[in-house]
C-alpha cells in the first residue's frame, strides 16, 4: 500500500496515541514520542514498522505520538492512518490479511 | 490471536455494559468489573467520522484481549447507515460472540443481518452459526412486529428495549413509575417469552438516582426481564443482587434436578419433590436458577 | 554492598559509618544521642521580633554561605515561603553553598531548579521532590546526592544530629509579633503546622514568616516564641486555592471503588477489625474511597474506629463528626474542611511529625496503627514499593509517611491499578525501593488481591472470609501480558539521590538519567 495524501488516526488521550502519515519516497521515515519511551520505545518502534511492513509501506514520514497506548492500539491507529491516505479505510478491509 | 469458545446462545445474561469501541482505554479490561455481557459499541458513541477508526480498534481489541467467560457483543449501525455491512465484517473477521441490531424493526431486518453474517463467516473462515444476534426494538413498529423478530433466526437470543428512542417516538418522557414504556415492555417480553428468547430492558442514565435506578431493576425482575443494558460498572453490582434467586428457590431448584436426573435414569417421567408434582416442563426453569445462583455465590454444586 | 531489598549501595555512601538497610527493626534498643541547637540567649525583654524584611531576619541570624535552611510543606503547591527565602539569600546577601532541607518540595518550587543549576544551592534534603527541581537533580546538576528521608526519617535524623539545621523558616498562617505560630486563620489557613514543629525545636534559628499577625499571645501556638528569632510579616505566604483543595471529593471511578470495596473487605477478615481499632488512608483515589466501604462494615458489625492519623481530609473528618471515630490527629491537613476542623471538632488534634512517625523515638503514633491503606506508583514481586521515582527514572514523587505507617502498621495495604496507561504497576522490580518489601503485607489490585507471603495469618483470614487472593508473581505476569515486558530504565553511574530508610540506613540510590535513544 502507498501512503497517497496527509491522514491521521487517533487521539492525544492517554492510553491512545496520534499517528500521522505522509507521501514520500525511498524509505519510512518514523518519529516516535511517547510517554513510555524509556520503557516501551524499542516495542513501540517495532510493533510500528511491523504494521507498516505488514501492509506494504516502503515510503513516507510516519509520525506517531504515543500516550501509552498498548500495541493492539498502535496497531489499530497505524492501520487506520494509511489506510485513511489512500481512501481505504471505510469498506472492504482486509480482516485477518495484512490487518492482523 | 485470542480464540474465544463457540458463544452460547442461552446463557446468563443479567448486565450487558456498554463501552465505545473506539476508547482504548475503557475497552481494554471492561470484563473485570464482572458484567455477564460487554456491549461494544460502533453505532452512537462513536463519531461519524470516526466508525472506520473504531472498526480498527475493535478488530484488534477481539482478537488481542482476553475476555475471558464475559460475553462480547458489539453493537453495529442501523440498517439505514453504510455502515453496518463492514461492521459486520469486522464482528465475524474477530470473532465477536454476537451483533446486536440497532433500531431493529421486522423480521427481515433480522434476516437482512443474517445473511451478511452469514456470506462473512464464510468469507473469513468462521463456523457457519458461531455469531450470535439480538435486535434492539427502539421504535413502535418495532415493538408491535416483536413477535415475528423473535422468531426470524436461530441465531437470535433475545430482544431489547432502547428507552431513549422508543420515547422519543412516543413523544413521552422517562417516568419514574416506568408508565411510559410500561405497554412496549409488557408487548416485547410477552414476545420474547411466546418465542422462547430472552429479553432485556434499556439503560438507566441518571447515575446519581440510585433510588431510581433501584426501583426501575426490581420492576424489570418482576416484569420478568432476563437483564438490563447499563452504562456504567457502578451499576453492576446492584443489578446482580436484585436478579439473584432467593436461597428457597435455590434448595427447590436444587432438588428438582437432582431429582429429575436420578428418576429419568431410572426411567421415571414424572415425581414429586417436597410435594409438588414435577415432570421434564420444569427442569430448564430449575436449571436456570441454579446457573443464576451460582454467578451469584450462592450455589457451588454440580449440577450445572 | 547488597542491602537487605537487594541493592547494591556504593561504597563510598558508607563512608562515616553509614551501614545498608538490614531489615526492619533493626536498630531497635539502640541508644542515640540527641544533638542539641546551639541557640542564642534573648534575656532582655523585648516588646517585638518583628523585622522588616527576609533578608534583614536573615542578617540577624548571621546567615552565611555553606548553612542549611529548614522548610516545611503545609502550603503544599501553594507556598511561596521556600523560593521567597532562597532569592533573598541567594540575590540579596549573595549566599551560595546552600543546601535546602525541607519536609517535602514540588512544582511550587520550580524556580530553585535555576539556584542548583547556578551552583547555589548544593544540597536537597527532603521526602518529596518533584518538577523542575525533580528534572535537573536527576540530571545530575546538583552538586550533592539528593537525600530523601521519610516524614519520620527526617527527625529522626534532625535529632540524631545527621542533618543541622541554620536557620528554619516557618511559613505561618498566624503569628503575633514575638513569633507564637500558629496554621489556623489568616488568609493562608492551612490547618496542623506538625512537620515545622521538630525543626523549631532543632534549628539554631528560627523565622517565623507570616501574612496575618495577630494579638499577643497567639494560642496555642504550634511553634513557640521561646524557639524564634525573627518575625518577617510579607503580603502573601502563599495561594491559599492551591494550599487547601476544595473538600476531597471521594471517587466516583468504577475501578477505584472496586479496589475500595476490596480493600475494606481486606480489613474487615483481620482480627484487628474491631472496636476502637486505628486507622490512616492516603488521599488517593481508591485510598479514601476505602474510607466509605469500611464505615459500611462497621455499621455492619457495630464498631467503632478509635483513633485515625495522617494527613487528613473530609471524609474522616464526616467519621469524626458522625462520632464514629474518636480521634483524628494530624500532621497534615489536605482541603478546607480539615483545615476547618483541626483544633475545633472535638477530638481532632494536631501532631508533630516525630511524635506522627519518628522510628528513633519512644512512642510515635504509626507503631500503634492498626491498618495502613497506601497507594504505590509500582510494586514488585518482593512486595517492595516505589513511590519516588516515574517510570522514565526521574524524581516526581514523595515517600512521605509511606515508610513509616507501613513499617509501623500491623496490616499494611498497597492500593493500586494493575496497569497504568502502559505502564505495569505490579512488575519484577521497581526502579527506586521506597518502602521496603518486608513492611507491606497486602496489594490490591482491578485484577486481584496478592498478600505478602511474609504474613501467613493474614492469608488464612483471607482464606476464611472467602476473599479470593493470587500471588503476586502471577498478577505481575499478567500485567506484562497486557501491555508488554518493559525493558530496563536507563542510567548513568553518577548517584544523584540517596534514599535513606526510616533508621537511617540506605535503603537505595537514584542514579542520573540517560537520555533515551533507539540503540540497544
Amino acid at each position: 500500500m502507498r501512503i497517497e495524501k496527509n491522514a491521521m488516526a487517533g487521539t492525544l488521550e492517554s492510553s491512545d496515541a496520534l499517528v500521522t502519515v505522509e507521501p514520500g519516497e525511498g524509505s519510512v521515515e518514523l518519529e516516535i514520542s511517547s510517554s513510555v519511551m524509556n520503557q516501551y520505545g524499542r516495542q513501540i518502534r517495532a510493533t510500528v514498522l511491523a504494521t507498516l511492513d505488514r501492509l506494504g509501506v516502503t515510503g513516507g514520514r510516519v509520525t506517531v505520538v504515543d500516550k501509552g497506548a498498548l500495541d493492539c492500539t498502535l496497531k489499530a491507529r497505524v492501520e487506520c492512518a494509511v489506510l485513511r491516505s489512500c481512501g481505504k479505510s471505510d469498506a472492504g478491509i482486509p480482516w485477518g490479511g495484512v490487518i492482523r | 490471536m485470542i480464540k474465544r469458545p463457540k458463544p452460547e446462545r442461552f446463557r446468563l445474561r443479567r448486565t450487558m455494559m456498554f463501552m465505545n469501541a473506539q476508547k482504548p482505554g475503557l475497552i481494554k479490561d471492561a470484563y473485570i468489573y464482572g458484567c455477564d455481557s460487554i456491549m461494544l459499541d460502533l453505532e452512537d458513541a462513536v463519531a461519524e467520522n470516526q466508525k472506520d477508526a473504531a472498526r480498527f480498534s475493535l478488530y484488534h481489541a477481539l482478537t488481542t484481549i482476553d475476555y475471558g467467560s464475559t460475553e462480547v457483543i458489539v453493537r453495529i449501525n442501523g440498517l439505514d447507515t453504510p455502515h453496518w455491512q463492514e461492521d459486520i465484517r469486522v464482528c465475524v473477521a474477530g470473532g465477536a460472540d454476537g451483533i446486536r441490531i440497532a433500531k431493529c424493526e421486522s423480521a427481515n431486518d433480522v434476516k437482512t443481518v443474517e445473511a451478511a453474517v452469514e456470506a462473512a463467516e464464510k468469507e473469513f473462515g468462521v463456523e457457519v452459526g458461531r455469531t450470535l444476534l439480538m435486535a434492539a426494538l427502539e421504535s413502535p413498529k418495532g415493538i408491535l412486529h416483536a413477535y415475528e423478530i423473535c422468531c426470524a433466526s436461530e441465531r437470535l437470543f433475545g430482544v431489547a428495549i432502547s428507552g431513549g428512542d422508543f420515547r422519543k417516538c412516543m413523544q413521552t418522557k422517562f417516568d419514574p413509575s416506568g408508565i411510559d414504556m410500561l405497554a412496549a415492555r409488557g408487548q416485547m417480553l410477552l414476545a420474547a417469552r411466546a418465542a422462547g428468547v430472552q429479553c432485556f430492558d434499556t439503560v438507566f442514565t441518571d447515575l446519581d438516582d440510585e433510588a431510581g435506578f433501584e426501583a426501575e431493576v426490581r420492576q424489570n425482575k418482576a416484569m420478568g426481564f432476563d437483564g438490563k443494558s447499563l452504562i456504567n460498572p457502578k451499576q453492576i453490582r446492584l443489578v446482580h443482587e436484585l436478579f439473584a434467586p432467593t436461597e428457597k428457590e435455590v434448595a427447590q431448584a436444587e432438588a428438582i434436578v437432582r431429582a429429575y436426573r436420578e428418576q429419568s435414569a431410572a426411567g421415571v417421567g414424572v415425581f414429586t419433590v417436597n410435594g409438588k408434582m414435577i415432570d421434564i416442563a420444569f427442569i430448564p426453569g430449575a436449571e436456570r436458577t441454579l446457573r443464576l445462583a451460582k454467578a451469584c455465590g450462592m450455589y457451588e454444586g454440580e449440577l450445572v | 554492598m547488597k542491602n537487605a531489598v537487594g541493592r547494591e549501595i556504593p561504597d563510598f555512601l558508607l563512608e562515616g559509618g553509614k551501614e545498608v538497610y538490614q531489615g526492619k527493626n533493626y536498630m531497635d534498643g539502640r541508644y542515640v544521642q540527641k544533638a542539641a541547637p546551639r541557640t542564642r540567649i534573648y534575656e532582655r525583654p523585648k516588646e517585638s521580633k518583628i523585622v522588616e524584611t527576609i533578608a534583614d531576619a536573615l542578617r540577624q541570624c548571621g546567615a552565611r554561605d555553606g548553612m542549611t535552611f529548614s522548610f516545611h510543606h503545609h502550603l503544599r503547591n501553594g507556598d511561596f515561603v521556600v523560593n521567597m527565602v532562597m532569592k533573598a539569600a541567594i540575590e540579596e546577601l549573595g549566599l551560595k553553598e546552600l543546601t535546602i532541607a525541607a519536609t517535602s518540595l514540588g512544582e511550587a518550587h520550580d524556580p530553585i531548579a535555576d539556584y542548583i543549576e547556578a551552583g547555589k544551592v548544593v544540597g536537597i534534603q527532603t521526602s518529596g521532590i518533584r518538577g523542575r527541581m525533580g528534572q535537573v537533580v536527576s540530571e545530575g546538576k546538583l552538586k550533592t546526592p539528593a537525600i530523601i528521608r521519610s516524614h519520620g526519617g527526617r527527625p529522626r535524623a534532625i535529632e540524631a544530629g545527621e542533618v543541622h539545621i541554620d536557620i528554619a523558616f516557618v511559613a505561618a498562617p498566624t503569628s503575633d509579633c514575638v513569633g507564637n505560630s500558629r496554621g489556623i486563620g489568616g488568609k493562608s489557613n492551612c490547618g496542623s503546622l506538625g512537620y515545622a514543629m521538630t525543626d523549631a525545636k532543632y534549628a539554631d534559628h528560627v523565622v517565623v514568616i507570616t501574612d496575618c499577625l495577630v494579638d499577643f499571645p497567639n494560642m496555642p501556638a504550634s511553634v513557640e516564641a521561646i524557639d524564634v528569632d525573627a518575625v518577617v510579616v510579607v503580603d502573601s505566604i502563599g495561594n491559599p486555592k492551591k494550599i487547601a483543595s476544595a473538600a476531597a471529593r471521594i471517587s466516583q471511578n468504577p475501578r477505584d471503588l472496586m479496589m475500595a470495596e476490596n480493600v475494606a473487605k481486606v480489613i474487615a477478615s483481620t482480627p484487628y477489625f474491631k472496636e476502637g481499632f486505628s486507622f490512616q488512608t492516603g488521599v488517593g483515589g481508591p485510598s479514601l474511597a476505602a474510607n466509605l466501604f469500611l464505615e459500611k462494615y462497621m455499621d455492619e458489625r457495630g464498631i467503632k474506629m478509635g483513633w485515625a492519623i495522617g494527613g487528613i481530609c473530609g471524609p474522616m473528618v464526616e467519621l469524626l463528626k458522625k462520632g464514629k471515630v474518636g480521634k483524628v490527629i494530624d500532621v497534615q491537613d489536605f482541603d478546607l474542611d480539615a483545615v476547618n476542623s483541626i483544633n475545633q471538632t472535638p477530638g481532632h488534634y494536631e501532631m508533630s511529625a516525630s511524635q506522627y512517625a519518628n522510628p528513633a523515638n519512644k512512642g510515635a503514633f504509626v507503631n500503634k496503627l492498626d491498618f495502613v491503606v497506601l497507594a504505590a506508583l509500582e510494586i514488585d514481586t518482593g512486595f517492595n514499593v516505589n513511590v519516588l521515582t516515574g517510570s522514565d527514572g526521574v524524581l516526581r514523587g514523595a515517600p512521605g509517611g509511606h515508610p513509616d505507617t507501613a513499617a509501623g502498621s500491623k496490616v499494611c495495604i498497597i492500593v493500586t491499578p494493575l496497569i497504568r496507561g502502559r505502564m505495569a504497576t505490579v512488575c519484577e522490580k521497581v526502579v527506586t525501593v521506597t518502602t521496603p518489601g518486608d513492611c507491606v503485607d497486602v496489594l490490591v489490585t482491578d485484577y486481584g488481591i496478592a498478600v505478602n507471603p511474609l504474613r501467613p495469618d493474614l492469608i488464612k483470614c483471607l482464606d476464611d472470609a472467602g476473599i479470593p487472593h493470587v500471588t503476586i508473581e502471577s498478577l505481575k505476569e499478567k500485567a506484562y501480558s497486557i501491555v508488554g515486558r518493559p525493558d530496563d530504565v536507563q542510567f548513568e553511574d553518577k548517584v544523584v539521590a540517596v534514599l535513606e530508610a526510616r533508621d537511617g540506613t540506605i535503603l537505595d540510590v537514584v542514579r542520573q538519567i540517560k537520555p533515551y535513544t533507539f540503540e540497544d
